[in-house]
């Protein structure tokens, strides 16, 4: 009987432990997670304040009972946040575009086309993948300067379309896909060109999508190159923007309207996440890095 | 140390979100596991062993029910107070420590008084070893060997810290076929010199049968039937029993009991007094047909398979379930190949009648016809 | 044969095309412009070939805080991302309810635009004439005393540096090191909860183990981002980064190319080339170290 008092208390204690364990995750995970969230309720808080509501505030509040949306309206009027969002877009949509018609075409050479010198060819590509993007930015700056493509769009753009990571992920891809839909196609005297397009795009569509989603994150929050390339505003990107913005844009103070503007082109990349949430961090997991 | 379920059932919630409906993995199991036997928990896949086994070492807590060791109620036990062994499907061996580092893991785990010596330590991994003969590889890393010494070493570290109680899931299915004769053997054997009560869950009913003291017969969560292999064999309590017990298959048809005999078509084949009238299903094991000029069956000849020590001979009946019906008899029996026709008597103590309803076994005393 | 060849060439050449001119050749330029004493921009001219540049660089004042400053960021975050992104992790893989959502609250910095956001962190650190900010308000209820984390103490700015990079590496880093968490098989768990592991041994017996070849990833890929960290200095601080004394490596390489200071693409190289060493050394002692303790 003694004995089955001990096995009681052994599986109270057990119990208590198990629930007390739990609860600190939970009390944790809620923690970081109001961490990260409270940055992004601070931004649309802001925003919504009026310019006096917030500069009364020597001590911040955490809500506001007059929201107002005057500073979404500032934020594209006073400054041509407008025009930042368009660049952005078009360098974006235009550098994606550009990207995968060079990597596909590349990484179909080297996944399916047999040709003298392929391997040592691919062996190369890879070991680029080595060089850090700082080392080469001098020289491409010089370079752009050189051709006269500063605040120009191809000047943004054309050092950006090639990745070799990403043609490296796709090869991969296309040489899992048998051997014989290949020789089939051949047999129906499909040309290369057309197996490409027909066949094994539709197939590896799933890491196309994949590669996409990183490179739009990748372009939308891309600042350095854009800001040491752009020096007048009607090319700057939404990175560039803010930091204009920031510097000589709504007048140092108006913060609610600067928290305006980070909202809105915070939004465009979390909608895009919400949306797609599983394949961007499938995606990421598979290929991407961030610091 | 024996152990004892009492109306233990497991119910999963449903994976579909729509139903309410619950998965009953564990349903109602009463029964008692003597110590010191090896008991095979038997049945399809999917129909609840490993749950049963995850309750009794406690990785799975049950719906309702109780689970004892011995005297003890063990029911909310958390695992590692239970003093089990447990070898996975897949072995489960740390795949970065090395045989030695693997079976002496569990007894690093003891604290206090329960906590033994280095050498001790290393004397009782020692001991494990030589019981299950890997003594020679006691450096090397799970992945440099072969499956059946993975198999042994994850054997040799459930038993390391002297379990009451050795519970196996399905300890044979990743091993080739020739490798599983051997490791049978040995478990056997291991079994025996330890004396430890042993459980092993199976979808195999050759492994089970061939090595066990007791089967217990499960389907969809239900126990249908326990005893000694033989003895299930022999008597089985369904229709589901005898189809899953014994290799080549049992052979079903469907017959008709009337005026207290079994008719097969619309032959007479055996004297079933005292059974209900009307059509039931009629379970001949392979072994159970006699090859007679003048017996009752009369089938249409298909194919005759010689193996040795007897022959297998395929026959089609139109009270058969399947296309044919497989005979084992001795090889050195006669049987015209030619012929269109063979007939056939039967073993009555290897035919069963089953209920066309419940599946039922139907209790009855089968008698040869020619004992008239 | 030959003509198939050639054609597979074709579907290569934008490739090598674009790979040439801005990875290849400027790959092998910066090393001769680092090497050209005195070049000028305007005339493309210089006097002679030798150590000048290097030599400059490292007398560089503006140089040597920057390197100062990304030893100190390195040093900082890379151990704490990484501890930190594993304690979630390890929090995550072990609850049921709710972890699709916490997962999502946790990749949601991965999204955001560093400028963007480093916005709404100075603001938040930030002590004006109008307000001494959120952070400070917080600072204050529990007795400290306030300080201006943006213009103030160097310390409190590189807190603010630190804290900010921590915030923006860790989804990557948690992203990871849960699908690695996953991946260990469930049955090691049961197996070591069977022999009665206790879960600080499971954790370094087994669960370790397992994942430390992500974890040496992480840290390797972890020295390597925040040796190069720019951009969220830049967030924080503004453009002028000399000024604020919080210039990384990778921004004097920006500054001596372009900007107030700007025009001297032969102090870049230099700088530049100093910092793909120091990257490559530390990625081959990370390597080395690594070889010994991780379970591959």
């Amino acid at each position: 009987m003694s004995n089955q008092t001990e096995l009681s208390q052994i599986e109270r204690a057990a119990r208590t432990r198990r629930i007390l364990k739990k609860s600190f995750t939970y009390l944790m995970l809620t923690l970081w997670a109001l961490l990260v969230l409270f940055p992004f309720y601070w931004m649309i808080l802001s925003s919504v304040k009026s310019y006096s509501a917030y500069n009364a505030e020597y001590i911040p509040k955490f809500f506001t009972l007059s929201p107002t949306l005057q500073n979404y309206v500032d934020a594209f009027t006073t400054v041509s946040l407008g025009k930042y969002f368009l660049n952005t877009l078009i360098f974006t949509v235009v550098t994606t575009a550009l990207m995968l018609i060079v990597i596909t075409l590349a990484a179909f050479a080297f996944a399916r086309l047999s040709f003298r010198g392929r391997d040592l060819a691919f062996s190369l590509f890879l070991a680029l993948m080595m060089i850090p993007n700082e080392l080469v930015i001098i020289t491409n700056f010089v370079t752009i300067t050189d051709w006269g493509l500063r605040n120009t769009f191809a000047g943004l753009i054309l050092p950006s379309v090639t990745s070799v990571f990403y043609i490296y992920l796709l090869r991969e891809n296309f040489a899992q896909v048998p051997d014989e839909l290949y020789y089939a196609a051949k047999v129906d005297g499909t040309s290369d060109f057309k197996y490409l397009w027909k066949v094994l795009i539709p197939i590896c569509r799933p890491t196309l999508i994949t590669v996409v989603i990183l490179k739009v994150i990748e372009c939308w929050n891309s600042y350095v190159w854009p800001r040491l390339i752009t020096d007048r505003e009607a090319r700057f990107l939404v990175s560039n923007g803010i930091q204009e913005i920031r510097e000589n844009g709504f007048g140092r103070e108006n913060i609610p309207a600067m928290m305006a503007a980070v909202v809105a082109i915070s939004l465009p990349l979390i909608v895009l996440f919400l949306l797609f949430r599983k394949k961007v961090m499938e995606g990421v997991s598979r290929g991407g890095t961030k610091g | 140390m024996n152990v004892t379920l009492e109306h233990l059932t497991k119910a999963f919630p449903s994976q579909d979100r729509k139903s309410k409906q619950e998965v009953i993995a564990v349903n109602d199991f009463t029964f008692e596991i003597p110590d010191g036997e090896l008991v095979g928990l038997l049945g399809p896949s999917g129909c609840g062993k490993s749950t049963a086994l995850y309750l009794i070492c406690g990785l799975q807590k049950p719906t309702s029910g109780k689970i004892f060791f011995g005297e003890d109620d063990v029911t909310d036990l958390p695992p590692e107070n239970r003093g089990v062994g447990l070898v996975f499907q897949n072995y489960a061996l740390y795949p970065h420590l090395t045989v030695r580092q693997n079976i002496l893991f569990p007894l690093q785990n003891l604290k206090g008084e329960a906590r033994p010596s280095k050498e001790e330590m290393l004397r009782k991994a020692d001991e494990a070893a030589r019981l299950v003969q890997i003594e020679p590889y006691m450096d090397r890393k799970p992945s440099q060997l072969s499956g059946g010494q993975q198999q042994r070493v994850a054997i040799a570290r459930a038993l390391v810290k002297t379990p009451r109680i050795l519970l196996l899931d399905e300890p044979l299915s990743n091993l080739d076929a020739r490798l599983r004769l051997q490791t049978r053997e040995e478990i056997r054997r291991i079994q025996r010199e330890t004396g430890v009560t042993t459980i092993f869950v199976t979808h195999d009913q050759e492994e089970a049968m061939s090595i066990t003291d007791r089967i217990i017969v499960m389907k969809e969560g239900s126990v249908h039937q326990i005893g000694a292999p033989q003895q299930v064999y022999d008597d089985p309590v369904n229709l589901f029993v005898a189809k899953f017990l014994g290799n080549p298959p049992i052979n079903v048809l469907t017959g008709r009991v009337a005026g207290g005999r079994l008719l097969l078509g619309d032959q007479p084949v055996l004297e079933a007094p005292g059974a209900p009238e009307g059509e039931v299903w009629v379970g001949i094991r392979p072994e159970g047909f006699r090859l007679r000029p003048d017996g009752p069956l009369v089938c249409t000849l298909r194919a005759v398979e010689v193996m040795g020590r007897d022959m297998s001979v395929l026959a089609a009946h139109p009270a058969c379930e399947t296309p044919t019906l497989r005979a084992i008899i001795d090889s050195d029996s006669r049987i015209d190949r030619e012929s269109q026709t063979v007939r056939f008597s039967l073993r009555p103590n290897k035919v069963f009648l089953f209920s066309k309803e419940t599946e039922a076994r139907i209790p009855v005393t089968l008698r040869g016809e020619e004992g008239k | 044969m030959e003509q198939r060849s050639w054609k597979a060439w074709l579907y290569l050449l934008p490739a090598i095309l674009f790979l040439g001119l801005f990875m290849v050749y400027p790959l092998i330029d910066v090393f001769v412009y680092s090497a050209e004493e005195g070049y000028n921009s305007a005339s493309q001219t210089y006097f002679g070939v030798g150590p000048y540049n290097f030599s400059y660089v490292l007398h560089d004042a503006y140089f040597l805080q920057a390197v100062k400053n990304t030893f100190i960021l390195v040093i900082i975050t890379v151990p704490v991302s990484t501890a930190l992104a594993l304690l979630i992790s390890l929090g995550l893989s072990s609850i049921k309810p709710l972890r699709n959502l916490y997962q999502t609250v946790y990749f949601l910095p991965y999204v955001t635009n560093t400028l963007a956001v480093g916005l709404v962190f100075m603001i938040l650190f930030k002590k004006t004439a109008y307000t001494d900010g959120m952070v400070n308000l917080i600072l204050h209820w529990f007795g400290g005393n306030t300080v201006d984390f943006i213009d103030g103490p160097h310390w409190a700015k590189m807190f603010v540096l630190c804290f900010y990079t921590v915030w923006v590496v860790l989804p990557f880093k948690i992203l990871i090191l849960t699908s690695a968490l996953a991946s260990v098989k469930q049955d090691y768990y049961n197996a070591a909860r069977i022999d009665g592991t206790s879960s600080l041994r499971t954790f370094t017996r087994i669960t370790l183990p397992m994942i430390s070849p992500m974890i040496s990833y992480l840290i390797i890929t972890g020295f390597i981002g925040a040796f190069k960290s720019y951009s969220d200095a830049v967030a924080l601080f503004g453009t002028d980064l000399n000024a604020a004394e919080m210039n990384t490596i990778v921004g004097y390489v920006y500054d001596m190319l372009y900007g107030n200071s700007g025009g001297w693409p032969s102090y870049a190289s230099a700088a530049a080339v100093i910092l793909f060493a120091i990257v490559l050394t530390i990625t081959c002692v990370n390597l080395l170290v690594s070889k010994r303790h991780v379970y591959y």
